[in-house]
């Protein structure tokens, strides 16, 4: 007589449904049964606890979550931005060059296709881009400072969205410092510091690393005036 | 408002982040059970589920309703705990890990311990030394009840193959828990 294989006896176990065989040669067969009912124990024993969760980790798990889903389903549009952003700025920048040697009058000639669109619209576009580029930099900021800390932490995402930040800021700083706007000028100063920091972190860094980060972060305090400046950015560019 | 999976997929792609939420509170709990066995550590586990739960919300378009959404979401689930612990692995390498007979001696002599303390404790780091294909089979199959043909469509492999993974699974753990089995008769 043949006996049940391994396999078989493990399909059994499992209740897999392969065919009456095994089963009615289990039935008949000691040495069989025997084998099985040492496979049963050895798995029956295989228990691996999980540690309970709260009754509100459903909670927990999407504050955590909902921020980079926000994150995410921007970035599709978000690609393109800092092309877009830099157009924009040279579109502007363009512009108030031209005005300020033209005397106020813009001559048509000299400017490019971007810049053909009014002044009105320009700058509101630009208020926009500074709207959502401020909006981008508090996430990444706001990301590390809640991000509590145990063991070496990978921030490696954070330090790449803090590398492309850093080039449109420098765009938008020197916009606002050119069009002598010192309050935003200020902020974009502060703001590029802060994320050149993070730029030029390791991509993992230990957890007290991390503290003195946040609380660097947290002293100047540059969460509120990003915020600050950004709404007033983007209300100043809709009311346009 | 009682939304189906499919009808909270349906609005999710939509921009609605109300029945996103919904299908995390859903399956969160039951993503996490599976990554804590899948990595064995709850850091990692709550760092896979929220990396499964990004990815599927990046992935809502291609959700094709063909399987439950919960088995989509095991298979981005399955397919992340890959991705963590092939980094961790590389974590790991620089740390010492105790040796299954030091976990086994230091467990066994003690009588406070009961034998369940020593047979999970060699399960755990037996469960380590799975290849990933096998410890995913066999986590879906003996946690989770997963039949093989789903694992196989989890895995993204035929029922068969999935059959062999379980199949080596239960014989690698079967000869790591041998002592300790024979040691409780
Ligand atoms: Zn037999």
């Amino acid at each position: 007589m043949t006996h049940l294989s391994e396999e078989q006896l493990i399909l059994h176990y499992y209740g897999e449904p392969e065919s009456a065989g095994p089963a009615v040669h289990l039935a008949v067969c000691e040495q069989c049964q025997r084998e099985y009912d040492a496979l049963a124990r050895t798995l029956d024993s295989c228990d691996y606890a999980v540690p309970e969760r709260l009754a509100s980790y459903e909670v927990a798990v999407w504050h955590r979550l909902e921020p980079k889903l926000a994150r995410r389903s921007w970035s599709s549009w978000w690609k393109a931005a800092p092309a877009l952003a830099g157009l924009v700025v040279v579109a502007f920048l363009a512009g108030q060059w031209i005005a300020k040697r033209s005397g106020g009058r813009v001559q048509p000639a000299t400017v490019s296709s971007a810049s053909a669109i009014s002044g009105k619209v320009r700058e509101r576009i630009l208020l926009v881009a500074m709207g959502d580029h401020l909006e981008r930099s508090q996430m990444v900021i706001a990301e590390l400072v809640n991000t509590r800390a145990s063991g070496a932490i990978d921030i490696s995402d954070e330090r790449r969205r803090a590398q492309d930040l850093v080039q449109d800021n420098r765009l938008f700083r020197q916009t606002a410092v050119k069009s002598g706007d010192g309050v935003d000028a200020n902020v974009l100063d502060e703001l590029e510091r802060v994320l050149l920091e993070i730029a030029h972190s390791p991509s993992q860094i230990s957890s007290p690393e991390l503290e003195n980060l946040q609380r660097r972060i947290e002293a100047q305090g540059i969460l509120f005036k990003v915020r600050v400046v950004g709404t007033t950015a983007r209300e100043k560019g809709n009311r346009l | 408002m009682e939304w189906t999976d499919a009808a909270a997929v349906e609005h999710a792609r939509g921009g609605n982040a109300d029945a996103f939420r919904v299908l995390v509170d859903r399956h969160s709990r039951a993503v996490f059970r599976l990554a804590y066995r899948m990595t064995g550590n709850e850091h990692d586990a709550e760092d896979m589920v929220q990396e499964t739960f990004l990815r599927a919300y990046k992935q809502l378009g291609r959700f094709d309703g063909r399987a439950g959404f919960g088995t989509w979401l095991y298979r981005i689930a399955a397919n992340c705990s890959v991705d963590l612990l092939r980094a961790r692995k590389k974590r790991d390498e620089r740390t010492v890990e105790a040796p299954v007979d030091a976990v086994r001696s230091r467990d066994a002599s003690p009588e406070r311990l009961t034998q369940s303390v020593e047979i999970s404790g060699i399960l755990g780091t037996a469960m380590k030394e799975l290849s990933q294909t096998e410890r995913t089979a066999f986590v879906l199959r003996h946690y989770e009840g997963l039949a093989m043909e789903e694992i196989g469509r989890v895995l993204g492999v035929e029922p068969n193959a999935a059959k062999h993974s379980v199949f080596r699974a239960v014989q690698k753990l079967r000869r790591a828990l041998q002592p300790a089995m024979g040691a409780a008769r």
